[in-house]
Formats: C-alpha cells, sequence, structure tokens
C-alpha cells in the first residue's frame, strides 16, 4: 500500500517535471532569447548566437533579423530550428536534435548513469546479502549503550582512525 | 643559445632514457634476485641520479628559451612567433606556454620538477620510489621525444631574420594569463605522480595501503592545482572575451574538466581504501583513468579532432599522443591483469545507507558527469564517423544534461557527511536530516517569495528552477555543514570551557582532513550559488553619444566621453562611463578595446564592477562606423563574485586538509583541561 503510494508520487512528480519541461517561453521577446541560444552564430566565433558580442559581425545581425522574422511570421520553435538546421547546416544547432542518431546523444548520458546505478545497488546488495527488507542494518542504540562498552569502541575508533576521513 | 638549448634537451632525453632503462634493469634485477655485474641497488642509484640531472637538463633548456624570448632572439622560429621587443616582461614568460613547443616544454619541465622532489624524497620508501621514480622517467621520455623531433622549441627561422616578431596572442595578454596556464599544467602533469605510484604499487604488489599515504600529499596539492587553474580559466574567459560568461564548455574547458572529476572522484574513494581496503581495483582505474584524460585532453586540442576557441594549439602531434596513451593503456591494462589479486577488497559494503555507500554513490556522479563531457566532445566526431553528419554540441546539450547530475552530486556533498561509517537507523536519519530538510524547504519558500519562479509570464523557466533547487539544496547542504561543526565545536566547548570559535579550530586541528574537507564542500556549495545566479543574468546594448544613458539593473550609465591611447604594444580606445545609482554618480568605469601592434588583432578589455549581489560588466565593442560613436553593451550578472569567493574557500579548506592533525596527545596537551576526547563529538558525528 505504501510502496503503491510512493510508486504514484514519484509518476505524479516525473509527468509534473514533464509538463514543466516541455513548456516553452510564450511571448516573443523570451522565444527569441531562448532561441538565440539554442542556434550558433556561423561567423566562426563558436558562440551562441545570443550571445554573439563582435562589432561588424558578418553572420550574427543578419541572423538576428532572421530569427525575428520567423518569429513574427508564427512558426513554432521547431520550425524555425529547421528552417535555420535546413539554410546553415546541422552544426548552427547548439545541441543535438531529438531525432535519428542525434537522440544517441541525449539518451546515452541518462542509460549510463541508470545502468551504473543499477549495477552499484546490486553490487552493494550482493557484497551486504541484502534482501529488501534488510536494507538497514541495526544500528547501536547509544542512548541505553554501556559506558565500558563506549569507551571501549571509542578506544578502537582512535586507534584504528575508522572515523578520520572527511 | 638556441643551440645550447636543443643541446641540453638532447642531454635531457638521453638521461631520461637512462633512468627509464637502468631503472627498469634494476627493479627486474632485484625481483627476480639475479645477479649481475653491477649491484642492482647501484644501478637504481645511477638511474635516480639521472633523474635528477635530467632536472637540471631541462631547467637549462626552459632557461635558454625564455633567455631567447627576453634578447629577442627572431631567429628562433618560436620567438618570432610568440614574442615581439614591445612585449610587457611579464608576458614574456608567457611566450614559454602560448605555443605548442613552449607548452610541452612547460609540461616536461614540471614533470622534471615533481620528478626532482620525487627523488629527492626517496628514502621515504626506496623501492617503491624507484618504481615511481622509473614510470615518471618513461612518460618524461615520451614528451623529451616530442620535444626533439616532432615540436622542437628552437627551430630556426628560414630566409632573413625579422626585427620583430609576431607578438603574443592578445587573448594571453592579461595578468591572469601569467598564471592560469602553469597551474593547469601543475595539476595536469602532477597527476602523473600518484599514476606512477599507483602502477609502481601494482607491479611490486605492495603490500597495504601506505603508498596511498605516501601519495596523498601529491594527489592533494595536485588536484588544488587543477581546481585553481580551472578556476583562474574561468576568470579569464570572463573578464577577456567579454561575453559575459565564464564557462563555454568549450573542448578545451572539457579537456581539463574531466580529470579534475576523476580526481575528485579518486580523492573520495581512495579513502575507503586507506580506512577499510575497500574499492582497491576502483581506485587504481580512477587514477589511471585520470592520467589518461590529462593526455586525452591534449590528443584532443592537439589533433584538431575537435574545433575549439584553442585553436591556437592544434598540430600534428595527435598521433604521437594516440600512441602513447594506446601503450599507456596496454601497461596499464597487463598490469592490472597480472597482478589483480593483490587488489581483493578486505571489506564490503554492508549497507546503502553509509558513508562508504555515500562514498560509491559521489563516484559514481562524478564518473557520470566525466562521461556527459566526453560523451559531448566527441559525439560530434562520433555523429560524422556515423551518419556523415557533423552535429554541435553547446552549452544548451551540457546545461540540460550535465546541470541535473552537478544538482544530485550537490545533495551527495550534504548527505555523504551525515551518515556513518558501516551503517544507520531511520531514527539517526531522521534526527540527522531534519535541520536541512527544513532549512531547505524554507529557502525554497523564501526564495518564491522573492521573486525566483520558474513559472513566469505563463512559461516554465528552466533556468530559474535549477536556481530555486541550487539555492535550497546550498542551504540545506551548509546546514547539514555547520551542524556538524558546531556538533562537534559544543562538545570541545564545554568540555574546555574554551568559546565556540576557539572550540571550531580546535576541532578542526584535531582531525584536519576531515574539516578540512568539510571546508571544501563549503567552498562548493558558495561556488554553486554563484554558478545559480546566472540564470538571472541580464544584459542590454546601446550606441551612446556624449551624455546619453544606458540603464540596466539600479545603474545608469552616463557616458562622458571616448577616447583613444596607444603604446608600443598597442592602440586602444576607450568609453568613460559615470555610473549612477539612486540619482547618485557611484563610480566610473572604462570599458577599452586594443589594437595589438604586432599582431593586428583587436582584445576587449572588460570593465567590471563586483559587489556580492551581482557584477556590472561593460563591454566597449567599437565604434559603430557610420555614426563614429561607441557602442556599449551592459551585464548585470548576478552573484558571479560568489564563485571567486567560492574558490577562495576552496583552497583554503584543502589547505586545511593538507596540514597534519594534532595526535590526541598533543590535543590534549593543547588543551587547558586534561583528555578531551573525541569520543562524544565522534560518536554524535558518527550519527
Amino acid at each position: 500500500m505504501r510502496l503503491n503510494f510512493c510508486f504514484k508520487s514519484v509518476q505524479a512528480l516525473a509527468l509534473a517535471l514533464a509538463v514543466c519541461f516541455s513548456l516553452g517561453a510564450t511571448d516573443a521577446g523570451s522565444r527569441f532569447n531562448d532561441l538565440g541560444h539554442r542556434l550558433m552564430c556561423t561567423c566562426g566565433c563558436a558562440q551562441l548566437l545570443g550571445e554573439c558580442n563582435h562589432v561588424g559581425c558578418p553572420e550574427s545581425g543578419r541572423e538576428r533579423k532572421e530569427l525575428t522574422t520567423l518569429i513574427g511570421t508564427g512558426k513554432s520553435d521547431k520550425e524555425i530550428l529547421e528552417w535555420f538546421s535546413a539554410k546553415y547546416g546541422a552544426t548552427m544547432l547548439a545541441a543535438p536534435t531529438g531525432h535519428g542518431f542525434d537522440l544517441v546523444a541525449w539518451i546515452a548520458p541518462f542509460a549510463v548513469f541508470a545502468a551504473a546505478l543499477l549495477g552499484t545497488i546490486l553490487l552493494v546488495r550482493r557484497w551486504g546479502g541484502l534482501s529488501g527488507a534488510k536494507l538497514q542494518a541495526p544500528a547501536v542504540d547509544l542512548a541505553n549503550e554501556d559506558p565500558a562498552d563506549r569507551e571501549r569502541r571509542e578506544t578502537i575508533r582512535r586507534e584504528t582512525g575508522i572515523d578520520g576521513g572527511f | 643559445m638556441a643551440a645550447f638549448g636543443s643541446f641540453t634537451l638532447l642531454i635531457a632525453l638521453a638521461l631520461a632514457a637512462y633512468n627509464l632503462l637502468a631503472g627498469a634493469l634494476a627493479l627486474r634485477l632485484l625481483a627476480t634476485g639475479q645477479s649481475a655485474r653491477i649491484s642492482p641497488e647501484r644501478l637504481a642509484d645511477t638511474a635516480r641520479r639521472a633523474g635528477i640531472a635530467g632536472f637540471l637538463a631541462i631547467s637549462a633548456t626552459a632557461f635558454a628559451l625564455i633567455w631567447s624570448v627576453f634578447t629577442n632572439d627572431f631567429s628562433i622560429t618560436y620567438i618570432m612567433e610568440h614574442s615581439n621587443r614591445a612585449l610587457p616582461g611579464a608576458y614574456k614568460f608567457s611566450a614559454l606556454w602560448s605555443g605548442q613547443e613552449g607548452s610541452l616544454l612547460l609540461w616536461a619541465w614540471l614533470l622534471a620538477i615533481y620528478g626532482f622532489v620525487l627523488r629527492l624524497t626517496h628514502k621515504t620508501d626506496v623501492k617503491l620510489f624507484a618504481y615511481a621514480g622509473t614510470i615518471l622517467a618513461g612518460i618524461q621520455v615520451f614528451f623529451l621525444a616530442i620535444l626533439n623531433f616532432a615540436a622542437p622549441p628552437f627551430a630556426l627561422l628560414k630566409g632573413a631574420i625579422p626585427d620583430d616578431g609576431n607578438g603574443l596572442n592578445p587573448l594571453l595578454q592579461y595578468p591572469e594569463m601569467v598564471i592560469h596556464p602553469p597551474l593547469l599544467y601543475l595539476g595536469y602533469v602532477g597527476f602523473s605522480v600518484p599514476f606512477a605510484f599507483a602502477l609502481a604499487a601494482l607491479m611490486m604488489r605492495y603490500p597495504g595501503e601506505k603508498w596511498i599515504k605516501v601519495t596523498r600529499l601529491w594527489t592533494l596539492v595536485t588536484w588544488l592545482f587543477l581546481t585553481a587553474g580551472i578556476f583562474l580559466g574561468m576568470h579569464w574567459a570572463y573578464a577577456v572575451l567579454g561575453w559575459g560568461g565564464y564557462w563555454g564548455w568549450d573542448p578545451v574547458e572539457n579537456a581539463s574538466f574531466m580529470p579534475w572529476l576523476t580526481g575528485t572522484a579518486f580523492l573520495h574513494s581512495v579513502m575507503m581504501q586507506e580506512k577499510k581496503g575497500m574499492m582497491k581495483s576502483w581506485n587504481v582505474w580512477l587514477i589511471f583513468s585520470t592520467f589518461l584524460l590529462t593526455l586525452l585532453g591534449t590528443l584532443l586540442t592537439r589533433a584538431g579532432l575537435v574545433s575549439s576557441v584553442h585553436a591556437f594549439a592544434q598540430s600534428s602531434i595527435g598521433t604521437w599522443f594516440v600512441v602513447f596513451m594506446g601503450i599507456v593503456l596496454a601497461v596499464c591494462i597487463f598490469t592490472y591483469v597480472l597482478q589483480r589479486s593483490h587488489l581483493k577488497s578486505e571489506h564490503h559494503l554492508e549497507s546503502l545507507v553509509s558513508r562508504e555507500s555515500s562514498f560509491l554513490f559521489n563516484n559514481l556522479v562524478l564518473l557520470t558527469a566525466c562521461f556527459v563531457i566526453l560523451w559531448g566532445t566527441l559525439f560530434p566526431i562520433l555523429s560524422e564517423y556515423v551518419v556523415g553528419n557533423k552535429v554541435t554540441v553547446g552549452a544548451p546539450f551540457y546545461n540540460r544534461v550535465a546541470v541535473p547530475i552537478g544538482l544530485f552530486l550537490l545533495v551527495l556533498t550534504g548527505v555523504g557527511p551525515l551518515l556513518p561509517w558501516r551503517a544507520t537507523s531511520f531514527k539517526s536519519i531522521r534526527r540527522n536530516f531534519v535541520l536541512p530538510v527544513i532549512s531547505l524547504w524554507t529557502t525554497v519558500i523564501v526564495c518564491l517569495v522573492a521573486g525566483v519562479r520558474p513559472w513566469k509570464d505563463g512559461a516554465f523557466s528552466t533556468g530559474d528552477f535549477y536556481a530555486l533547487v541550487a539555492f535550497a539544496v546550498s542551504v540545506a547542504v551548509l546546514t547539514a555543514i555547520f551542524s556538524e561543526f558546531l556538533r562537534g565545536a559544543g562538545v570541545i566547548s564545554r568540555q574546555t570551557g574554551r568559546n565556540l570559535f576557539v572550540a571550531t579550530w580546535m576541532l578542526t586541528r584535531r582531525n584536519t582532513r576531515r574539516y578540512g574537507g568539510y571546508i571544501i564542500h563549503i567552498g562548493v556549495v558558495v561556488v554553486v550559488v554563484g554558478l545559480a545566479g546566472a540564470a538571472f543574468n541580464t544584459n542590454t546594448e546601446r550606441e551612446l553619444a556624449m551624455h546619453d544613458k544606458l540603464t540596466i539593473g539600479p545603474y545608469t550609465l552616463e557616458c562622458i566621453g571616448f577616447t583613444q591611447d596607444s603604446n608600443l604594444n598597442y592602440n586602444s580606445e576607450y568609453a568613460m562611463l559615470d555610473v549612477y545609482r539612486n540619482g547618485k554618480k557611484q563610480f566610473q568605469m572604462t570599458p577599452e578595446k586594443r589594437v595589438y601592434l604586432a599582431s593586428d588583432q583587436p582584445q576587449t578589455m572588460v570593465a567590471i564592477h563586483s559587489v556580492p549581489s551581482w557584477d556590472l560588466y561593460v563591454v566597449y565593442e567599437g565604434t559603430n562606423p557610420d555614426t563614429g560613436q561607441p557602442i556599449i553593451k551592459a551585464f548585470l550578472n548576478p552573484l558571479v563574485g560568489w564563485i571567486w569567493a567560492g574558490l577562495m574557500i576552496l583552497v583554503f579548506g584543502t589547505l586545511v586538509a593538507l596540514v597534519p592533525s594534532l595526535s590526541p596527545a598533543a590535543a590534549a596537551l593543547r588543551a587547558p583541561t586534561p583528555a578531551v576526547a573525541p569520543a562524544e563529538q565522534a560518536l554524535k558525528g558518527d550519527q
């Protein structure tokens, strides 16, 4: 029951986050700023279009005007990015797209992390011979501990330096 | 001087080769017990002395190059390409690392310095140091071979010798560039030492974990250099490039960050080996990887595999690095396979909720971050190879993938120290975590009230969301760390009668490593707060005529003039801007643009006014060719100063961690009341 509740809570949180992250900027200024940071300037300065600060840059002025015009025509973000990609090449997009081989760029980090996390948890469980119910090993009840035991334990700690790291 | 430099470079190579061969032979004789005409101990000592002499030879080479820069010896191609007569003295030193040949020489020189110190302190453990010294000699042979045969720094200019040189790259003519590259290189090169010790300990099946204690100082110092080098690079990018940011995820930046991540992972997980004899294989591979990543970074930026703003460093020596990396990897794998039985763990993790597992997860996250950066850096090559389509992997990719990982790591920074070794109970978790959790949610509420809201005008802002999470988690982590300090200091204060400040000092002195580590974590948190401020950066750009005004945030900038200046090195144009706040004149800023005469290249000199809450960052972008009036771009960058303050704390924490702890006896002697046992403190700290 409790596990089910936790699972549903996590699902709800994931859904809320997914909705949040899928929302985009709405007004023209925000969209210009957002899209300007998803495109590269093509003059070779290796800067984002929204941040290219070269006076007399042969490319960024024209590209910014094109961006403003495209936003004005009511095209979606995706259509605008595709337009720039078609005109200037895929390298104008500051990040890989979400389809085709580009998708691998996005998936791989999370897949590796998930695999490593799972592997670590399984390894720890194997090492400790822990079952799901035994994840927490019993801790010493310090409040009711015999003072002699405490002193002994403390001596061992001091002598072995077990607690020495940060 | 060119002949002298070339000669000493060749001598250095011969000495390093002798060090490698004689050292290897001596160690082989020692290991097998075979007899020879010369005793293996004497042979090993001659190898060690050759290493020391090699340091002198490389120092002489470096001196020859610096001398040539200062005497404007333009018959040497390198000097002609990287210096000029009017170059200020401090920047003449920068010429040493401004080009490929010089930077490789710097690498070899620093490696020689590290090797020199190592060989002088060989009595700590003669055999282990002999192995490590021989491995270092192998690395040195590689760099000296490149310097002698592929990238000679003393190559002579063909044809007529010009009166003046091309000058130093304008980007490098900034005070930090005199110290940033050497620090970064000290970090890069320094990881050769723990690598050499790890490989040596594995080769000789070194008993126990003493080698870790021996190398701890090296690793921590190296890590400190790399950290400081990276941050100085960030500050340089911020102050010189004029785009208002400090980290652009450029492949060269990534190349320095990757070994930092694995090095940081090593510093954490090595404690598990030291204290509990765990994760031995893991640690060995972490330090191998760190060293290989320093080489990979050099390969990426010098072989032209990926496009970078550091294009000046590209050349054809990539093949050398590929071959060397292959050899290093093969040696590592071979040694590991041969000696892996020596790396069996003495203990295993007992619980998922313990200090050990927090170290494990910390390593997992750090390595994932490293993978993300490596993946992002190499993906354009992979994409071109697989589908024939080159793509850009820029800031949006890293911000989306790496920032959540960074935040997770931040959470672990706070959680880890609150967990005891071995295992814990829900009761103690609740007790230790209640304050941090309260502070976390309080911060969320305060931030939301103060206007840090992920939702603005009906749209969701990822940047604001990350900033909100970063602020909240940072405060929670600080609460956790400070409560750890207070808990321990409270016990000492009660037992000694000293006030809390003195008690905190005493507590730190008793376990500098642990509390130095906590201070480092505080520094990291302060840096994160500074980074989170970037979500609220604003900027504006205007062409300003005389007495025109530009407003950004609470500031109004009034143009009171623009003028030109020149000296032997550069011509400059700059604007004079009076800055007003609440109608009152506060200060004046003079953003500048320079054109260096020797190279005819422009360079921005940003004017920055920094206060704890933000930086007012003003760029003179040049003049409008039609009107002749200056174009000014102003940024208001919140909390940037916190990044540099965080670095200071981080450096301080590392220095504290480097100081040996007071022994219990010494601590007792210094306390006014006897036998201040850390019992209560340690027990409480363990819960």
